[in-house]
């Protein structure tokens, strides 16, 4: 499927993954520009509400990016994060979203080019998933 | 005489439950029955189709639908209800929000066909018969509405002036829905007739529940017994409670059992995603491996935070393409 585009959306922390995202622009590293960064304070911010209303607003994968575990700007924002999104991830392939459709990771603000390798790969993935159809009703069951 | 108002009550993919709660108004149902002129009732009285099609649009004051949307009679008729009523009330979660029947939306229809005729093991079918839209017997056609693919709420199919929560919703908020409409003293258009705060906030444990992280494991309520008066959560015990609606007066947690969530989201919220984020905020742990144990404690998210709703969940039924 070569045509397809996928909308990817990342939400990225301000004080880590924003930064990182930045870092990779200042050094001219490309990334694709299917993924479409969101600015967030923390990535403990980001309600699960978020991840499921970017999906149903024609998401074809999201990711929420923050800082390495230890490392949070307000202490633990992200395990709070990692422990709502293990379990939404459980619940977004019930709901027949593949599990690759959504990742959690962590960027530091120095890491451009692991925020670029993120990039990519989520991109590659998505492609090869194709378009998500949401339909309401899960036509066959995924992993 | 002034003309008593007309009523009509329908019932789409339900259980009978919410019939019940009407006539569960006991003697209050007089007082119904007495202010109103019911038009259509088909569970309890003996009314035909043909009955509404001839009554002029918009003569009904209010009907009162139950039941999810499935087949093409039930969104016929419920449409038909709609083009006659000057206001339609979604009545109980099923037809506010796809309910238990939504469920279904978890399987694909053939899987369920397929279970359900051919698989299971109490059924004996040797030739293999499912239900056909079209089928001739004894040479003559037999037609059965449509089956779709999905499970719809009312209002993904239709405009739905008000929604009534619960499985069913109580006597006491059906009774206020109906004296609110026979005072004409509803609320604005696209309310849900029940509070909006959660049922966190009425709830008697509220006291005990926790505001940090502190569950190692989460148990189900068959595994323990559960104390009688410390908030579920503390307990370890799923309770629907932070993403509910108020307005039951918590038979349940009264009976000492976790909310499950029919009185559906609070408001502005996705039942689901709201659950996600409060549970989320109690495990105690931090690697990675220890959360994917102590989530798998909850083996059916969905079917869990959407027991009530999936049909108005923000990955649910609203409709991407024509039935
Ligand atoms: S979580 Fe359940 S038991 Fe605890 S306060 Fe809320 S409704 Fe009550
Ligand atoms: S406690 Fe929860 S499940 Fe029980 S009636 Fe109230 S809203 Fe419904």
């Amino acid at each position: 499927m070569d045509d397809f585009n996928p909308a990817i959306i990342a939400f990225v922390c301000n004080w880590c993954s924003y930064a990182g995202a930045d870092k990779a622009g200042g050094q001219k590293l490309p990334y694709p520009s299917n993924v479409k960064l969101i600015r967030v304070m923390c990535s403990g911010r980001v309600d699960p509400q978020f991840v499921m209303k970017a999906f149903r607003e024609g998401a074809d994968g999201v990711m929420v990016l923050g800082c390495h575990p230890g490392d949070c700007h307000y202490r633990n924002g992200n395990m709070k994060a990692l422990r709502r999104f293990k379990l939404l991830e459980r619940m977004l392939s019930q709901l027949g979203i593949e599990k690759e459709r959504f990742k959690l990771d962590w960027v530091s603000a120095g890491e451009s080019a692991r925020f670029q390798e993120l990039a990519k790969k989520m991109t590659d993935t998505i492609k090869k998933l194709g378009p998500l159809h949401l339909r309401g009703m899960v036509e066959s069951e995924v992993a | 005489m002034a003309q008593k108002p007309k009523v009509a009550f329908y019932w789409c993919a339900s259980c009978g439950g919410c019939e019940e709660t009407v006539i569960d108004l006991d003697e209050k149902v007089l007082d119904v029955v007495a202010a109103v002129d019911i038009v259509f009732w088909p569970c309890a009285m003996d009314f035909k189709y043909s009955d509404i099609e001839t009554m002029a649009d918009g003569s009904i004051a209010v009907s009162f639908i139950n039941g999810a949307i499935r087949t093409s009679e039930q969104e016929h008729v419920a449409r038909l209800l709609r083009n006659k009523s000057a206001l339609v009330v979604a009545f109980g979660d099923c037809a506010w929000m796809g309910g238990i029947p939504a469920l279904a939306n978890l399987k694909s229809k053939k899987g369920i066909f397929n279970r359900s005729y051919l698989e299971s093991p109490t059924i004996v079918n040797p030739e293999k018969i499912v239900p056909l839209e079209k089928s001739v017997y004894k040479g003559t056609e037999v037609t059965l509405p449509k089956f779709y693919d999905t499970v719809y709420k009312l209002d993904d199919i239709m405009e739905v002036d008000y929604y009534l929560p619960g499985c069913p919703p109580t006597a006491k908020i059906v009774a206020n829905a109906l004296a609110a409409v026979v005072a004409g003293q509803l609320p604005e258009r696209k309310s849900v007739l029940a509070s909006d705060k959660s049922l966190c906030s009425s709830c008697s444990r509220n006291e005990t529940k926790p505001d940090s992280v502190i569950i190692k494991e989460f148990k189900r309520i068959h595994q323990v017994i559960a104390d009688p008066e410390t908030c579920f959560l503390a307990q370890g015990i799923v309770c629907m409670g932070p993403s509910t609606r108020d307005g039951c007066d918590y038979p349940c947690i009264k009976g000492n059992m976790p909310c499950t969530g029919c009185f559906g989201p609070v408001a502005g919220a996705d039942q689901g995603a709201r659950m996600t984020a409060a549970l989320g905020g109690v495990i105690e742990s931090e690697e990675e491996a220890d959360i994917e144990r102590v989530v798998s404690g909850i083996p059916d998210p969905a079917g869990t935070f959407y027991r009530y709703g999936l049909s108005a969940s923000l990955l649910g039924s609203k409709r991407k393409d024509k039935i």
